[in-house]
């Protein structure tokens, strides 16, 4: 434990995803012997990012407006959808070249343990968006792990009755592993030989 | 002992850092061990899929104790006993009975590595089985709770009352009291049990499967409430997962 500010900001950096405590601690010490231009540099960024940088009201990807760069694109395909857990994955597959659709970002995984179920996702926008008929394809593309293709089962169970082909990447990605991580050959690959999901 | 081996099934995994993971794992002979499984969440892991949960796996593990500084042990090598986790992830309804037997397993393990060698076989027993797809799902979780709930020495009375031993039937089942009692001993509050619920009940609780499958929706969904009560009360907090168990049958493939 140390005095007031300090043990504050390693409190809130313990917060922060994948920092346990003795990280938080060395992170805290390292700022404090920062230089102060650095630090004020990293306050701004986080300012800005929070000010700046809102979730598109359409699929859930960053956006500096309303709607990200990629929904405002009329290019882009409509009848094709693919399901992503997090921005980073649109990046991810947007460096592939691969795919020409639009996306719909959930903001996770279904994780019962963690405590987070289907309606902590969005996965009601994306029936929503579903639900007028343009949509002719649905690409799940959540993360090769068990949290990523349970909520795969879950997404493909839901549209099961509309009429909409669901498609599974194809495997040759990382099982177990995240789909940021994916080299831009294997993800494509995993686009090009998506298969029919079948349940 | 720097290395060790076991057999264990992964319960829960976290994220840490760039591309490890902390696997939470229920062994055979060590209880329950935390550990970094390095590297497993980029292409080209060579265990990256074992080490997922509902995996039932034999590893080789390097002991914390040996200055790593981390406090947890290593997954060095894993190799897979039983790959239940794609049988049990392709089912939404076997996905979500199946966390909860992870998270009861986990937590009725307060303490890090004392062994339970019968919780153990006890959950490998119901993720082979859901990912067999034998049974309804919410009911295996039901027997594993209550089988569970028994090696921890908190098996329900549902037979005689709890409190006088009178021989029932009884029609009141009292979380407090530790199962049925009779009209005497009775506390306010006690949850109504029909004879088909308590009869499903025993069932799980014997394996009679024979006599648990099949049974009306309704007598299963009042047995799953009062196994849920019933472990709830026993826990210091709720079970998370809980509340996300498909208990409706539609799905039953
Ligand atoms: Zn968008
Ligand atoms: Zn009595």
């Amino acid at each position: 434990m140390y005095e007031g500010p300090v043990q504050d900001l390693i409190d809130e950096l313990g917060r922060l995803p994948g920092v346990g405590p003795k990280s938080a601690q060395r992170i805290a010490f390292f700022l404090l012997a920062a230089d102060p231009v650095d630090v004020r540099r990293l306050i701004d960024a986080l300012t800005e990012v929070k000010d700046k940088v809102k979730f598109c009201s359409i699929c859930g990807n960053v956006a500096e407006d309303d709607q990200c760069r990629i929904c405002r694109d009329e290019r882009r395909d409509l009848t094709v959808i693919c399901v992503v857990e997090e921005p980073k994955d649109v990046v991810a597959i947007e460096r592939t070249r691969e795919f020409r659709g639009r996306y719909h970002v959930l903001g996770g995984a279904i994780s019962p343990i963690e405590g987070v179920g289907p309606d902590d996702l969005r996965i009601r926008e994306l029936m929503m968006r579903l639900a007028d008929g343009t949509v002719t394809e649905l690409i799940l593309a959540t993360d090769p792990n068990l949290e990523g293709e349970a909520t795969a089962t879950y997404l493909a169970r839901m549209v099961k009755e509309m009429g909409i082909t669901v498609t599974r990447l194809a495997s040759g990605l990382p099982v177990g592993g995240d789909l940021e991580y994916a080299d831009e050959v294997t993800l494509g690959r995993a686009f090009e030989g998506r298969r029919a999901y079948s349940s | 002992m720097p290395l060790y081996r076991d057999e264990a099934v992964v319960l829960r995994t976290q994220k840490l850092g760039e591309a490890d993971r902390i696997v939470t794992l229920l062994t055979r002979r060590h209880g329950r061990v935390r550990a970094v499984a390095k590297g497993v969440r980029r292409t080209g892991s060579k265990f990256g899929s074992r080490v997922e949960p509902f995996m039932h796996v034999d590893l080789q593990l390097h002991s914390a104790n040996n200055e790593n500084g981390s406090g947890l042990d290593i997954v060095t090598q894993a190799e897979t006993l039983g790959p239940y986790g794609e049988a049990i992830a392709a089912d939404y309804s076997r996905y979500t009975a199946g966390t909860a037997v992870l998270e009861t397993a986990e937590r009725l393990t307060a303490e890090e590595r004392e062994p339970s060698l019968r919780l153990y076989l006890l959950v490998v027993g119901a993720l082979r089985s859901l990912a067999d797809g034998e049974h309804t799902p919410s009911l295996i979780l039901d027997a594993f709770i209550l089988r569970a709930l028994a090696i921890s020495g908190y098996e329900p009375v549902l037979s005689g009352c709890a409190v006088c031993g009178e021989p029932g039937p009884h029609r009141a089942f009292a979380v407090g009291s530790g199962g049925l009692v009779c009209r005497d001993h009775r506390p306010p509050g006690a949850a109504a049990a029909t004879p088909d619920g308590i009869e499903l009940m025993l069932a799980l609780m014997s394996g009679d499967w024979a006599n648990a499958d099949g049974v009306e929706p309704k007598v299963q969904r009042e047995a799953s409430g009062l196994v849920a009560t019933y472990l709830q009360w026993h826990l210091e907090r709720g079970l998370r997962s809980l509340r996300f168990v498909e208990r409706s049958l539609v799905e039953r493939p």
